[in-house]
């Protein structure tokens, strides 16, 4: 398991990151945690000429208060997201989703910024992240941008991110009170998720006040399962809505068939795993 | 012999307090932390690394192969295609062909002008680092004009397309074991007609899928040819075979090959074979004249190094009324994969005694067709061969108390052999030498609190609770300790099953055990340093263990199939004896007393009646010093056996599984496993304890989670960890083990085997939790593995769910080549049977 040879830089501001990324950027690749990219130069599967490693620049990590949202840098290890007592009060539904990522050796390497850029529609973080509205901001030779979470993954693996652009961080609206639950179906505690539903409520008074879900492995791109959202909020927060709207969560999605599953299965499964998750994120309200 | 009693080794000569005893394994601390002679650590000066460029297709023609760009390549020493080779590269061999005529093409470590499986090694790149030799590895250009594969098991006993068509057939061997033929029992085709009419006759169709050993360590292999001797360090199961086998294909004397297995991370029988690439780096070594090594990726291992199980098995039950099983045929299909690999068709064969199990059955029938596909070979996988039986009749003894209605403990103890009928013979001509199957069972059934579980499944189903609860039964038994040599050669495997042993008493009072068998990660240094701290009264921590290298233990037949105790233990034990043999005489002449007047005890000579004696470890140093010996005595105390055993081994166990089954999911949760073995006298049980725990976990692995899957033009789909799922700990739980003891008769310390016996009992344990959990819905079977998603299907389709409809289809297929059941070979559905 030897990669090709590849040239190396790892810069320490993200000015001087973005300068490496405009002289190579074609024959370049970032490496975040490499949680995933080096298995694929191990494997020889892609053969980069440079690896641009932003592991040295201090101010993509961490996670702050900005008002109504979090921010959390890009280069933040899983398992720090899943610790931090801020992504706890206002992105529940992130810290649980988070905790649930491989194990933990790879919780402490991976990144919160370096999964979504990542983009694998099995990936534990992208639903979430638009299930909670998150904002990407993206650094590129003519400044930043920010781009919804909606409008950030455009297909298997691939985002809004230019081939001269790098992922900086992530900003959250924070959802406080909201309860929060990660329903993941796997065979084997290590694994990608087979189907994973991300659900989060906000009750009052007995009645969803707000539903946020995201779907996990349901098509070529993490889902927000809308119509299951749109059924829940105003109804109360019982059983008999929670099990209508999970109905709906197979609308729009276009599920993998593979050595787990068919997509007549998974098509099923969500159904099942959302009615779950919403149970447990009302209960979780209440706690 | 077959009650529980005391154990047989305290024989009032021999003293000691080790065997029995809970010791920490001696060897774990330098393997656990790698500061170990792990084979790919071994660097020796100016030695090259290799790589080996592979077929992505599993059958082609190779047109041609390109290699300046990979010479020219930094660092390179030498790119070698299949045609740079004579035939002192030697061929991988077949050890055991299972029949006269077997048909196995001949298998070169390299390809020359045709692949058979993708993985297949088409050219080997030395260089001066590993990276370098990687580099240059994908340099090399193959051309390949790809031909039709047949990869599918059932497709290829049809013969349409070929593995290798110049053998003009895909059917290697087709192996018989009638018991009316042999004299063990009646015949089976008329105990099948005669339960048609108004008895039970189950048919089924089981799909043992194809398993990847992934032992820890991958393969590695370090050649170094300068020197008077070729030295080879392998991470082999096998040095003494793989050394002879060296020796025998490419005609360098066996004198001039050393072996030697250093520390080896595991194998499950995956480490036990003579591979293309130990072959190669040999070869590479011996041209360059300079030392060379291979290290496989784990790609490469789950792709080229053999694979295991990948068999169906058809399966005609007959039973009276009342459960009591009549006869049982059995029709084997056994994917060989490209090649007859070391064992190859064998592992089939070594389960043609254990169909029957620990039943009493009255006709028997076993027939095995080997199928060459052009997929990676198959060979030894823990437990090989008897994991596959034992699944298929634990599977149909649930279903056939299912037909009678009754409880599965009970048709069991309606069909198995009483514990006052040992020994016994079997309907396929063995003799099991001791056991209480009802000791077992009530112990497990108590351990597991079976009658609360029953009841909690009971109100599951009352309730129509959507998860379900399933109580799967397993009573194994496995035969192992391989082998009676005589036996062997009846069966025409190429070699014997004896072990040797060879004890030195060091001056200093030490002791110096080697032994034959080679062990890679079981614990031999300890168990055996505990047998001869008893046996010559020692201190444990001055015994050494010393194995794996032919050099040192230069006779010896390696480690698998259970062995390394029962047979190599045995010997190390004849070996103590005769030190003591040899010690008695000087010890009467240093005491100057009579040598009948001796006792030996607790490490000491003793003369009787007085206080006067002489320990070991002194005539020992007595002995070395020469200096006052009786005459004709030699100076010193070393001694040798070499053991054959008289019979096999075989332990048993009672293993009760609970499993919950979420039917609106289809995902199963064990809840509960229970495993009562009797494996005879135990040496060490924490040693014991994790053969038990581990074996069942690889054996649970087969019922829920590993599968290798090919694709229809032969890649191997789960080609690493990411689509190959291997259970780690966090998706087991707890299990509770305990033990019955029945003394084996056939060796001294009255041992069993325990390496295998875990894997071989649980598999059909979880299934038949899993099948029992969804009866209600009428369901009868589920694949393996167990997938959600199959679990899923059965519960919408009943039966056997979606994907073994096939057994349903005409169930004794002429195109397998075998001959079917007489009243039967249209596949029409019979009155009384049951699809």
């Amino acid at each position: 398991m030897i990669p090709a040879p590849f040239d190396y830089v790892a810069p320490t501001t993200l000015e001087e990151a973005l300068t490496a990324l405009s002289e190579h950027g074609d024959v370049a690749k970032i490496i975040a945690g490499g949680q995933s990219l080096l298995p694929v130069l191990r494997m020889r599967l892609n053969a980069p000429e440079w690896v641009i490693d932003l592991g040295r620049i201090e101010t993509l990590r961490g996670v702050r208060d900005d008002g109504d949202a979090l921010v959390i840098g890009a280069m933040t290890p899983h398992s720090v997201v899943a610790a931090d007592p801020l992504v706890a009060e206002h992105a529940a539904l992130l810290a649980r989703a988070t905790a649930t990522v491989a194990d933990e050796q790879v919780r402490h390497r991976g990144t919160f910024g370096g999964a979504l850029a990542h983009a694998d529609p099995a990936g534990d973080l992208g639903a979430p992240a638009r299930a909670l509205g998150a904002q990407l901001v993206i650094a590129g030779p003519g400044g930043t941008r920010t781009v919804e979470a909606d409008d950030f993954f455009r297909g298997l693996f691939e985002t809004a991110i230019t081939e001269d652009e790098i992922l900086t961080e992530v900003r959250i609206p924070k959802h406080p009170g909201w309860g929060a639950h990660y329903e993941k179906f796997v065979r084997v505690a290590h694994q990608w998720p087979i189907v994973a539903v991300g659900a989060s409520v906000k009750v009052e008074g007995g009645t969803i006040a707000g539903a946020a879900v995201g779907l996990t492995n349901m098509g070529s791109t993490p889902l927000r399962a809308r119509a299951v959202e749109a059924a829940l909020v105003g109804q109360a927060a019982t059983e008999e809505a929670c099990r209508a709207a999970a109905e709906k969560a197979v609308e729009g999605a276009e599920p993998p068939s593979d050595l787990n599953g068919d997509a007549d299965y998974r098509r099923h499964l969500v159904t099942v795993l959302t009615r779950r998750a919403l149970l447990a994120a009302i209960a979780d309200a209440g706690a | 012999m077959t009650a529980t009693e005391a154990r047989p080794d305290r024989s009032p000569e021999f003293g000691g307090n080790e065997i029995g005893r809970d010791r920490r394994r001696k060897e774990d601390a330098r393997l656990i932390t790698g500061r170990t002679r792990w084979t790919d650590n071994i660097t020796l000066p100016g030695m090259l690394h290799l790589a080996m460029v592979r077929s992505p297709f599993a059958h082609a023609r190779i047109t041609g192969v390109e290699t300046a760009a990979a010479k020219d390549s930094v660092g390179v020493v030498a790119v070698l295609t299949g045609a740079d080779f004579d035939e002192s590269l030697g061929v991988c061999i077949n050890a055991w062909p299972i029949t006269p005529d077997q048909k196995a093409p001949t298998h070169p470590p390299v390809a020359t002008d045709r692949i058979s499986f993708a993985g297949e090694i088409v050219a080997v790149v030395a260089a001066r680092s590993a990276a370098e030799a990687r580099d240059a590895a994908d340099l090399v250009e193959v051309e390949y004009d790809e031909l039709p594969a047949v990869v599918d098991l059932e497709e290829a006993v049809k013969d349409e397309v070929l593995a290798h068509p110049d053998l003009g057939t895909n059917k290697s061997a087709l192996w018989v074991f009638d018991s009316a033929q042999a004299g063990t029992g009646g015949n089976v085709d008329e105990a099948i007609a005669a339960a048609r009419d108004g008895g039970i006759v189950l048919e089924r169709t089981y799909r043992q899928q194809r398993l990847i050993p992934a032992f820890m360590e991958p393969r590695s292999v370090v050649v170094d040819p300068t020197g008077e001797q070729i030295t080879v360090w392998s991470a082999t199961q096998i040095p003494h075979i793989l050394r002879f086998a060296l020796a025998a294909t490419t005609g360098v004397p066996e004198s001039k090959i050393r072996v030697i297995a250093p520390d080896v991370g595991g194998g499950f029988g995956g480490k036990l074979q003579q591979t293309p690439e130990e072959m190669l780096a040999f070869a590479v070594a011996r041209r360059l004249g300079k030392p060379v090594k291979f290290t496989e990726t784990r790609s490469e291992s789950l792709m080229s190094a053999h694979h295991g199980r990948d068999q169906i098995q058809k399966l005609t039950l007959a039973a009276t009324k009342d459960g009591r099983v009549t006869g049982l045929k059995v029709e084997l299909t056994a994917n060989l994969g490209a090649y007859v690999a070391l064992v190859g068709g064998g592992v089939p064969v070594l389960g043609a005694f254990m169909f029957n199990a620990i039943y009493k059955f009255p006709a028997y029938q076993f027939n095995c067709q080997t199928v060459l596909t052009n997929t990676t070979w198959t060979d030894a996988y823990r437990g090989a061969g008897r994991p596959e039986a034992t699944y298929a009749i634990e599977r149909l003894m649930d279903e056939l108390a299912a037909e009678v209605g009754v409880d599965p403990l009970e048709v069991r103890e309606r069909n198995w052999i009483t514990h006052e009928e040992f020994p016994f013979t079997t309907v396929a001509g063995l003799e099991y030498d001791s056991g209480n199957y009802e000791a077992a069972t009530a112990r497990a059934k108590e351990m597991f609190r079976y009658d609360e579980l029953r009841a909690e499944q009971q109100a599951r189903r009352a309730s129509g609770d959507p998860v379900q609860l399933g109580i799967g039964v397993s009573t194994f038994t496995e035969m192992c300790g391989l082998a009676p040599s005589r036996v062997l050669g009846s069966l025409d495997y190429g070699a014997g099953g004896w072990e040797h042993a060879e004890i030195r008493m060091l001056p200093t009072g030490k002791v110096e055990v080697v032994t034959g068998a080679s062990a890679h990660g079981q614990g031999h240094e300890t168990a055996f340093s505990q047998i001869v701290a008893d046996r010559l009264g020692v201190p444990f921590e001055d015994v050494e263990i010393l194995h794996g290298d032919t050099m040192v233990a230069a006779k010896g037949l390696d480690t698998y199939g259970s062995r390394s105790l029962v047979v190599g233990g045995e010997a190390v034990v004849r070996a103590a004896d005769k030190v003591l043999e040899k010690a008695r005489p000087i010890a009467a002449h240093l005491l100057e007393a009579s040598v009948d007047d001796l006792e030996f005890k607790d490490g000491r000579f003793g003369v009787r009646g007085t206080d006067q004696g002489i320990g070991l470890t002194e005539v020992a140093a007595a002995a070395f010093a020469a200096h006052n010996l009786p005459d004709g005595v030699e100076a010193n105390l070393d001694s040798e056996a070499t053991y054959d055993p008289v019979n096999f081994n075989f332990p048993h166990g009672t293993h009760l599984c609970a499993v919950e089954v979420d039917t609106e999911t289809g995902e199963t949760r064990m809840r509960k496993y229970v495993a009562c073995d009797d494996i005879g006298v135990i040496i060490n049980p924490l040693i014991v304890s994790g053969q038990v725990h581990g074996g069942l976990v690889q054996g649970i692995a087969q019922a829920l989670w590993e599968e290798a899957v090919y694709d229809d033009t032969g890649t191997l789909v789960t080609g690493s960890f990411v689509d190959y799922l291997l259970p780690t700990a966090a998706d087991t739980i707890s299990f509770d083990i305990d033990h019955t003891t029945s003394p084996a008769t056939t060796n001294s310390l009255g041992t069993k085997g325990v390496g295998e016996a875990g894997t071989i009992a649980s598999t059909p344990a979880v299934v038949n939790a899993v099948v029992d959990a969804l009866r209600p819905y009428g369901v009868h079977d589920v694949r393996m593995p167990c997938t959600p998603e199959r679990v899923w299907r059965a519960i919408r389709e009943g039966g056997a769910g979606g994907d073994t409809t096939g057994a349903a289809a005409p169930h004794f297929d002429a195109s397998t080549g075998m001959e079917g059941t007489v009243d039967r070979t249209d596949g029409s559905s019979p009155e009384g049977g049951d699809q």
